[in-house]
């Protein structure tokens, strides 16, 4: 909330008659919401994705023995393992190939290796806490296996899949070195990569930077304190089931 | 049902994870690889060559292999070290009964909740050497500023704080999580018999807080050795490529300069392997500990 010059003065002084310009100057000027809104599409199109995707696979490893689980099992927590060095340059000559270079469904796909093993793992030690009898009793009353599934255990683990929500969005919402690699037009710009625009070389707009970091962080920490509490239960009883 | 994951696995993890060893065995980089120019498809005309990327790598002809995983190997073991020494400590406090506990929890999970690019760009700042936050601190009260990111050590010292503090509220949540469900009983029957409260960290806390450490400390090690926004948007690995860490220096060869895409690959399932033997070897002395998670 400090004028622009402010911080070239290197005095510490809490408050320079406090105003909103760096905030407007942010919010008009700038590129500041197109970023934000792509980035809450990236984010939120990983965020559908991974937990539809996890959320089935956690149901399948936590309920049914077939051949390969183990080893499947084991690659969603090896690939927790994976530096973003090791698949960024295969996954970019792949997006390359499919013209999904500079797209934010590319990113989204991208993030999804990244979000749904993380995911699962952590959806199938919640389900696995979820009585068996309870899928029993609706195959008894002539479920499906998807019925079962939809009906029963699905609106059951709404506090796990709330907390895995919240990890593939905030997993999506601040990655920076794919968004990096392969967002190249800035109109494309995640937030992550679009603020680094505010520290440039030569001239770094510090006032500008801090209020946009304060207009991104918000959000996330009210969802974050609202989740926090389930936020550790879920990842301890995912980690230490194995 | 296992269908869509073991497809979205195959096709997202599996896939690009052959094509990048692949790669590694290649002399891919911008100059040769398929790629589209307006209208011309160009084919790629890279050239198998074998365990060439690893070889120079291993011997130190590019990317100073080495001297860049010592560095990483202490920052991620400084790093781990800190976040659980002080997130056990903290959780130790906060797991008291004192006035406000929940606001200081709150608190001190913060830093975890903010983006931590948001973070990274925000340390940036009061690192900044002419008028950053904390050199301005030190000259109120009297003292020379510190060149926070343009000193190797000095840099490498600075990263380290920012990732500590960053790492530091997963830790303590997961570790408090820990510690509330030790049974309250173990500490009263000790008391009774005498023991001294290290007695009691020792032999009833350390213990039992175990089944929340062992993945926790692994999970940690992991995240810090391919730690990229801290290292890549505080000092962008400088001083010249001082901070740089095994992960980052991957990165900047496929995407900075001549695009190195086959020997950044190499660079990559290096990392990889180096991460699956320790999480083998890991969990290996956890079994003979007797207890697996």
């Amino acid at each position: 909330m400090k004028p622009r010059g402010a911080w070239q003065t290197a005095e510490v002084e809490l408050f320079y008659s406090p105003n909103l310009e760096n905030y407007t100057q942010v919010l008009t000027s700038s590129s500041f919401l197109l970023w934000f809104s792509n980035s809450v599409v990236v984010a939120g199109g990983t965020t559908l994705v991974a937990v539809f995707v996890a959320a089935t696979t956690g149901y399948a490893l936590s309920r049914f023995r077939f051949p390969g689980m183990r080893p499947l099992l084991w690659s969603l927590l090896i690939t927790q393992m994976f530096p973003v060095a090791i698949l960024i340059v295969p996954i970019y000559n792949v997006l390359a190939g499919m013209g999904l270079i500079n797209n934010h469904a590319g990113l989204i796909l991208t993030y999804l290796t990244i979000a749904i093993p993380f995911c699962a793992w952590m959806l199938r030690g919640y389900m696995d806490s979820i009585p068996v009898e309870i899928d029993e009793a609706g195959r008894m009353d002539g479920l499906s296996p998807w019925g079962t599934f939809f009906r029963l255990i699905l609106p059951l683990s709404r506090p796990g899949v709330a907390v895995v929500a919240f990890y593939a969005f905030i997993t999506a919402w601040g990655e920076v070195a794919y968004a990096t690699a392969f967002m190249t037009s800035e109109s494309n710009y995640t937030l992550a990569v679009g603020l680094g625009q505010f520290v440039g070389q030569q001239k770094a707009e510090w006032g500008m930077l801090s209020a946009a970091s304060v207009l991104i962080a918000a959000p996330a920490t009210v969802v974050f304190l609202l989740v926090q509490r389930h936020l550790v239960s879920g990842l301890t009883a995912g980690g230490t089931k194995s | 049902m296992a269908a869509p994951v073991v497809i979205v696995m195959a096709v997202l993890i599996g896939y690009p994870l052959a094509r990048g060893f692949y790669l590694s065995l290649t002399n891919a980089t911008e100059a040769n690889v398929a790629r589209d120019i307006g209208m011309n498809d160009i084919p790629a005309s890279y050239d198998f060559v074998g365990a060439d990327n690893y070889l120079a790598i291993l011997t130190g002809e590019v990317g100073d292999f080495w001297p860049r995983l010592a560095w990483t190997v202490v920052w991620t073991v400084v790093c781990v070290v800190a976040h659980y020494g002080l997130g056990m400590a903290l959780a130790i406090l906060l797991n008291r009964p004192i006035r406000g506990r929940t606001a200081y929890r709150v608190l001190m999970v913060l830093p975890w909740a903010v983006p931590p690019f948001v973070s990274a760009f925000i340390w940036r700042y009061l690192y900044n050497h002419e008028y950053g936050v904390i050199n301005a601190a030190l000259e109120n009260v009297g003292l020379a500023p510190v060149a926070w990111l343009n000193d190797p050590t000095v840099a490498k010292l600075s990263v380290i704080v920012v990732n500590v503090w960053l790492g530091v509220p997963f830790m303590m949540l997961a570790l408090l999580g820990g510690l509330q469900s030790i049974p309250r009983e173990y500490y009263e029957a000790a008391r009774v018999d005498g023991a001294s409260s290290l007695q009691r960290f020792f032999h009833i806390t350390l213990p039992g807080l175990r089944p929340v450490s062992a993945p926790v400390v692994l999970l940690g090690t992991i995240w810090t050795f391919n730690q990229f926004p801290v290292i890549y948007l505080v000092t962008g690995g400088g001083p010249g490529d001082s901070t740089e860490l095994l992960v980052t220096y991957a990165f900047r060869m496929a995407f900075q300069g001549i695009r190195d895409y086959g020997g950044s690959a190499a660079y990559g399932i290096l990392i990889l392997a180096l991460l699956m033997v320790m999480a083998f070897v890991y969990q290996r002395s956890l079994w003979r500990g007797g207890q697996a998670w």
